[in-house]
């Protein structure tokens, strides 16, 4: 089939990291902005079905993108399992215990029952497992949205594939 | 006993983990080899099978007491469920029960997937989303909020669809899964929209919250007649009662047969929320208005009326069918008639303000409808697994090109007689001993309905007695493979079988040890049916033991003068030859087979009438199924607002 253009392919190059770059963005201030591990993975995805536009089928590793799936999906009921240790299902184990990495203290917000809601202007590295498990979410998304595309492209260049 | 009691404490949540935890790593322990991959998905089954069980001991031993758990908390927060934001499971005598259903029927799906699925491609996949349609479920009857009870639907219906179009090389699968994903997807978006009201009308999601709040001040607005209305017809859906069945049967058929057993489970799940939505959120504090009585009554009636709708459709459609599993689907909804039938009328007497009528008949009519649940499960879970082998065997779905199976797969078709007569309730089975629960106390309720329920069971009979027939009997098709299926799919067949002969000869035990609980934290404690061998449902009573000993007894006799009367003489003539239903062998010299769509052919041509418009209404176009969805759930706002 016929090659895009070079304005598509050197648009595509330009702005593929600014994109990352923002989907990187959104994952890492789920817990604080609108967004998360869903939304920016779909950002990455959408980058992903760019670049194949693109640049056409190129060889893509589909174990990989598979193992990175499986993955993320891991570390997320891993982190949630976790919280078993001290607490409960699911519960936060490093938020706020003065932790360096993701323990930071809040300031301000609001205390709901006996769940602490952080403000907006919550420091970033603030949320405990929260940002561990949006981080796995986005992993996983970008994973499966890849491999989505990747064969629903493989499927419009190359008529049908097999499977395993 | 520490680690005992931390584990029924967060077992509620380490059931729904491990099945996630496993098939997250499936795909990951497919890489290592199939046998690693078979073990692991068999030690997810078997590990939060066995803790639902362990669970559910826990929770019948205190009578049906709630075990709340609430995700997040710290090590020794006191939680109050009324005010807390948290998500919470709230696993109570109902949720455990269906626990251990779900628990139950996975684990023979899974061993019985060992062989039947060796020959395709995709089994990491295929693991991964059975575990997941097992999380799914459990995470349904377990959920304490109503916005989880979406996430799981949701969950539970994109797996199903992924496991409905697994044999990708048929277009009938992925026709299947299409009309399954949009009705269910159609129906989980009313439902979000329900929730949607809810939450915009009393800030919480928790069911115990909102079932304290509505109706609290006396009135019913309407507002809550229109969410009750959406939450039983997205439920009812989802369980498959008429006229939103459509999907159903595709769904049914087209999935491989372990998967069609959890998918029977997975709409329990749905009937269990129906359930939930009329007892616990509409029924919570149900004494203290007046118009929330009338709103819950109607309901009851409501569900009546479709469970008497899906019985009777459900078995007339069974009847005509040649393909098995399509057959055995619209028995599926059928029997689900049954279930809504039992609990609503207990729902109708239970909300009337009358409560020496609960305790005379509707309380037996609720133990019936959910004692059947299981019931159902174990059976029709049974009769889809030996329709799998069946299909594994003959090669083909259709009825009329089978013949003479039985020959050679002399175990299914034992498998199959247990299955059948269960499913049928013939004495002394366990569907016999729910079914005969409902059949005394709804004709308590209404003559006219206990009748129909016999009459259902009649033609169920039949058209069990036509599959037998066509499968096993009759001559062997010679093109067919011969021999038994293999050794794990006969294991997966006997765990259920080996539960329908226990659950049949001790049905008031298990009445009294797990049915019981389950009616209690639905309607609050009342008499007790099951507190010895016999079961007394308050107009009769019924021991499988004694009929057991008759019936030996009886056998006994009979053999006895077989043999005084046979001594001494030499068999010949007509006497010589098997007996084959009462049919000529051979016409002109040919063998005469009479084939399974010609069996009923006087019924169904008396039937015409009938039949025309419900061929009609089943067009197989997803556009006119969700029509018939959207009009249900439109009649039954409409009906709950203004009556």
């Amino acid at each position: 089939m016929k090659e895009m253009s070079p304005i598509v392919k050197t648009i595509t190059k330009i702005s593929f990291a600014a994109i990352f770059l923002f989907g990187l963005y959104i994952i890492l201030h789920g817990h604080l902005t609108p967004g998360g591990g869903f939304q920016g993975g779909a950002i990455i995805g959408t980058l992903m079905a760019l670049y194949l536009v693109a640049f056409g089928a190129v060889k893509w590793r589909k174990k990989v993108l598979s193992i990175i799936e499986s993955t993320g999906l891991l570390v997320f009921i891993g982190t949630g399992l976790l919280g078993l240790t001290t607490g409960y299902f699911f519960f936060n184990f490093i938020g706020g215990t003065d932790n360096p990495i993701f323990g930071q203290q809040l300031n301000g917000g609001e205390l709901i029952g006996d769940v602490a809601f952080p403000s907006n202007s919550a420091p970033l590295l603030s949320s405990g497992t929260i940002s561990i498990m949006n981080m796995a979410v986005g992993l996983e998304v970008i994973a499966a949205l890849t491999l989505i595309i990747v064969t629903m492209g493989l499927f419009a260049f190359a008529g049908s594939e097999e499977g395993e | 006993m520490s680690f005992y009691n931390d584990l029924i404490t967060h077992a509620p949540a380490i059931i729904i983990a491990i099945p996630l935890l496993f098939a997250f790593a499936t795909p990951l322990i497919g890489k290592i080899n199939k046998y690693v991959r078979n073990a692991w998905a068999f030690t997810a089954v078997l590990l939060s099978g066995a803790l639902a069980y362990v669970l559910a001991w826990e929770v019948f031993k205190n009578g049906g007491d709630p075990n709340v758990y609430v995700f997040g908390g710290a090590d020794g927060t006191a939680f109050d469920v009324l005010s807390n934001v948290r998500i919470s499971f709230y696993v109570d005598g109902m949720a455990a029960f269906m626990g251990i259903i779900m628990a139950t029927v996975a684990f023979a799906a899974v061993i019985y997937s060992f062989s039947f699925v060796k020959k395709y491609t995709g089994q990491d996949k295929y693991y991964t989303l059975i575990l997941l349609v097992l999380a799914a479920s459990f995470g349904m009857v377990f959920t304490g909020d109503v916005f989880n009870l979406f996430v799981w639907f949701e969950v539970s219906s994109v797996a199903i669809c992924g496991l409905i179009a697994f044999r990708s090389n048929r277009g009938e699968s992925f026709e299947g899964a299409a009309k399954y994903l949009i009705y269910s997807t159609i129906a989980g978006l009313f439902l979000l929209f329900a929730i949607g009201l809810l939450y915009g009308q009393y800030g919480h999601l928790n069911i115990k919250y909102l079932s304290s709040a509505i109706g609290a001040n006396g009135s019913m607005m309407v507002l809550d007649k229109i969410v009750l209305g959406i939450l039983i017809t997205v439920f009812s859906l989802k369980a498959g009662a008429v006229p939103m069945h459509m999907a159903t049967p595709d769904g049914y058929s087209e999935a491989p047969a372990p998967v069609t057993a959890m998918m029977v489970t997975a709409s329990q799940a749905g009937l269990y929320a129906v359930f939930r939505t009329c007892f616990t959120l509409y029924g919570g504090n149900i004494q203290n208005s007046l118009a929330q009585i009338d709103l819950v009554h109607a309901a009851g009636y409501l569900l009546v009326i479709l469970g008497v709708l899906s019985m009777f459709v459900g078995v007339t459609l069974a009847l005509v069918q040649k393909d098995i599993k399509r057959l055995m689907a619209y028995h599926a909804i059928s029997q689900t008639g049954y279930m809504l039938l039992g609990v609503g009328v207990g729902l109708a007497v239970f909300a009337s303000g009358d409560n020496t009528d609960f305790a005379e008949f509707g309380r037996t009519a609720m133990t019936g409808g959910i004692f059947h649940i299981f019931n159902h499960a174990l059976y029709k879970g049974l009769l889809f697994l030996t329709a799998g082998a069946i299909i594994f065997k003959a090669g083909t779905r259709d009825l009329n090109k089978m013949g003479g199976l039985g020959r050679d797969m002399k175990m299914t078709a034992l498998f199959f007689i247990i299955g059948a007569l269960s499913i049928a309730g013939i004495p002394p089975t366990n569907g016999f001993a729910s079914k005969f629960l409902i059949y005394e106390s709804v004709f308590k309720f209404n003559p006219v309905l206990g009748a129909v329920a016999m009459l259902v069971s009649l033609l169920t009979l039949a058209s069990f007695v036509k599959v037998f027939y066509a499968a096993f009997m009759g001559p062997k098709n010679p093109e067919m493979k011969t021999g038994e299926v293999p050794k794990s799919m006969l294991v997966g067949m006997a765990v259920l079988a080996g539960m329908i002969v226990v659950f049949s000869l001790l049905p008031s035990l298990v009445i009294g040890e797990i049915v019981s609980p389950a009616v209690t934290s639905l309607a609050g404690p009342g008499p007790e049916i099951g507190t010895s061998l016999t079961m007394f449902s308050g107009q009769g009573a019924w021991n499988p033991l004694v009929l057991l000993a008759v019936l030996g007894v009886t056998l006994v006799i009979g053999y006895v003068i077989r043999m005084l009367g046979q001594k001494g003489t030499v068999p010949k003539g007509e006497g010589k030859k098997p007996y084959l239903f009462g049919n000529p062998t051979e016409v002109n010299g040919m063998p005469f087979v009479v084939p399974a769509s010609n069996v009923y052919w006087g019924f169904t041509r008396a039937l015409k009438r009938y039949y025309k418009p419900m061929e009609k209404m089943h067009s197989g176009l997803i556009n006119e199924y969700v029509f018939w969805f959207v009009a249900t759930a439109g009649l039954v706002m409409l009906a709950l607002t203004f009556l």
